[in-house]
């Protein structure tokens, strides 16, 4: 019943991919209650969910080859063919 | 009638291939260069073994079953190479405190402007920095499923590692992300 901040955190993390059972989120609350620590990286780590969607997004436009690249893969292919 | 047999064109390879594989590698790589050297890895061995094609699969299928193998290597590698850098435990591992935080390592307030922040354009450059920081498992794990967003099983399944292993590794590389920006960014 009692979790260790190692855990809580854990259990933290994985409620920022929606993974955390109900149980383990009613454990964590509990703990976050009792341990101003937790509650505080808790917090931060909402913020830093925010931080890494905004990231993910923005990360989308770098996806692709550049012309250049290809050219110089199409060119060292060639001289193998 | 019998079926069209598939044949083999290297020269429009790059042309007709390169962008959907990268985009295949990428986001499983998560690293521009990596991502680059596996596909033309894949070309280049498709060359080689040229002879091999059947022509039962079409081109692009047979291609990404030799990349495939070569993602596979690339992860296999990491999984038995030491990280960049240590990564540094919040708690205490064992004695009469284990599990609880270790003093120098308590989360410290952020300023107020912390939520304004987050919409700063440079964010993400300080953050790109943060990642890059972690242990090569360690980035690749958080990648695929905070930046990715790939299914916990999907990775374990690729990287052949178990859930609880996937947690302890999201944990260890979020703690350490946390601290970074809250040492580049937040106090700032």
């Amino acid at each position: 019943m009692k979790l260790t901040c190692d855990e809580a955190t854990t259990i933290c993390d994985k409620s920022q991919y929606k993974e955390a059972s109900l149980w383990e989120i009613i454990k964590l609350n509990i703990h976050i209650l009792l341990c101003k620590n937790c509650g505080l990286y808790s917090k931060q780590n909402s913020i830093m969910t925010k931080c890494y969607e905004k990231h993910s997004n923005q990360e989308d436009i770098k996806k692709c080859l550049g012309d250049e690249e290809k050219a110089a893969m199409e060119k060292e292919l060639k001289a193998k063919i | 009638m019998s079926q069209k047999k598939h044949t083999l064109d290297p020269d429009k390879w790059i042309k007709s291939h390169a962008d959907y594989l990268f985009n295949y590698t990428i986001s499983r790589v998560n690293n521009h260069e990596m991502a680059k050297d596996l596909v033309q890895e894949t070309f280049f061995a498709g060359l080689k073994a040229m002879k091999n094609f059947q022509g039962k699969a079409s081109e692009r299928t047979w291609l990404i079953s030799i990349l495939k193998r070569k993602i596979i290597d690339y992860y296999r590698k990491i999984n038995s190479a030491k990280g960049k850098a240590e990564v540094k435990m919040n708690f205490y591992a064992d004695g009469e405190r284990e599990g609880e935080w270790i003093e120098e390592r308590v989360p410290t307030s952020w300023n107020s402007e912390t939520e304004k922040s987050i919409e700063n354009e440079e964010l993400s450059n300080t953050l790109e920095l943060c990642i890059g920081k972690l242990p090569e498992k360690y980035e690749l794990v958080f990648r695929m499923k905070t930046i990715q967003q790939f299914e916990t099983e999907e990775i374990c399944k690729e990287l052949d590692i178990t859930s609880s292993n996937l947690w302890v590794i999201i944990h260890r590389a979020r703690t350490q992300l946390r601290k970074c920006m809250e040492d580049n960014w937040f106090q700032n």
